[in-house]
């Protein structure tokens, strides 16, 4: 009994850092937006894209940020949990 | 961890090992991470110290490359932060020196990247954070706390704005530390974890390739996230510093 609620704990940990690891994906589809959308407005007029480029990284680090926080909690619960 | 995976495990790279042997570590105990810390200080004082040492009209190799970085982040500050925020440039220059030779000295094989650890960036990112907070304290006095309080919506909707304001701004040093540490760490997991896959000798060519791809995607990581430390660094100092009204 005490046995197959540590392997039940431990599939559910498994599973858990699985699903956390989604929330990555949604990082991915933000940081490719910012990307194209940069992209777009650049070609529109590329005199004025060298002085957004700032913007353009603190914006992907923005929403790169909430991806990271999925990609710790997968960390923490398969290193750390 | 699951049996009969990877011959290299992609997480033992990250271990805290005592130099001098023992297995013990207490907060006095010169680890790996206290050698390559201090590999990265020296190398900065190397390149920015003996490198600008001749400060010759026409630059040798390595004083243009302390001129460049140096040129580039005064740049960045004066921009981002505008004129206020250029007097606190030499700790955000430090900042960025030591992010980017931590990282790139990361990459070295069978090297330790100090940054991948959460320790060492949070420590960086909190000091950012009251060093921010204390200074917009002192510069602006209470009108600082009026960053939190957003003039421009509607007023009904403003004491919700605050809360979330006041939550976006606390976690901002999780976030700042985290984003380094974290695209670090995954970084280098991805290539041991290819490395692993070399063992297998039908996928071995395969792999070595990946991770030659993955190294050189690292390396540009290394580089994009220095930046990214830097730049959000001066994003908050603007809040402390710079004038809004301008």
């Amino acid at each position: 009994m005490e046995g197959e609620v540590a392997q039940l704990a431990l599939m559910g940990k498994y599973i858990g850092a699985g699903l956390a690891a989604i929330g990555l994906g949604g990082a991915g589809i933000g940081v490719g937006n910012i990307a194209g959308n940069f992209l777009a407005g650049a070609l529109r007029n590329p005199s004025a894209a060298p002085s957004q480029t700032a913007n353009l990284f603190v914006g992907i680090a923005f929403a790169e940020a909430l991806g990271i926080f999925s990609f710790l909690i997968a960390l923490l619960l398969m290193f750390a949990v | 961890m699951a049996e009969g995976g990877f011959a290299i495990h992609p997480m033992d790279q990250f271990v805290v090992k005592p130099l001098f042997g023992g297995e013990h570590v207490e907060w006095y105990t010169i680890t790996n991470v206290t050698l390559w810390l201090g590999i990265a200080v020296l190398a900065i004082i190397a390149l920015m110290v003996i490198g600008t040492r001749g400060r010759a009209v026409i630059p040798s190799r390595s004083q243009s490359i302390a001129e460049l970085l140096y040129g580039f982040i005064h740049n960045m500050v004066e921009e981002v932060t505008g004129h206020e925020g250029v007097k606190y440039f030499p700790y955000v220059m430090t900042l960025f020196m030591f992010v980017l030779v931590a990282n790139l000295l990361g990459l070295i094989p069978m090297s330790f990247t100090t940054t991948s650890h959460v320790a060492v960036t949070v420590t960086l990112a909190l000091l950012v954070f009251f060093g921010v907070t204390l200074l917009g304290l002192v510069k602006k006095g209470p009108a600082f706390l009026a960053m939190f309080w957003v003039s421009s919506a509607p007023l009904a909707l403003r004491p919700v704005l605050a809360i979330i304001e006041v939550i976006s701004y606390f976690v901002r040093p999780v976030s700042h530390s985290i984003r380094l540490a974290g695209n670090l760490m995954a970084g280098h997991a991805v290539i041991k974890v290819f490395a692993g896959f070399a063992s297998m000798a039908v996928i071995s060519p395969v792999a070595i390739g990946a991770v030659s791809a993955i190294y050189a995607l690292e390396l540009l990581v290394a580089v994009v996230q220095a930046y990214v430390f830097t730049i959000l660094t001066c994003v908050y100092l603007k809040d402390a510093v710079g004038d809004a009204h301008h």
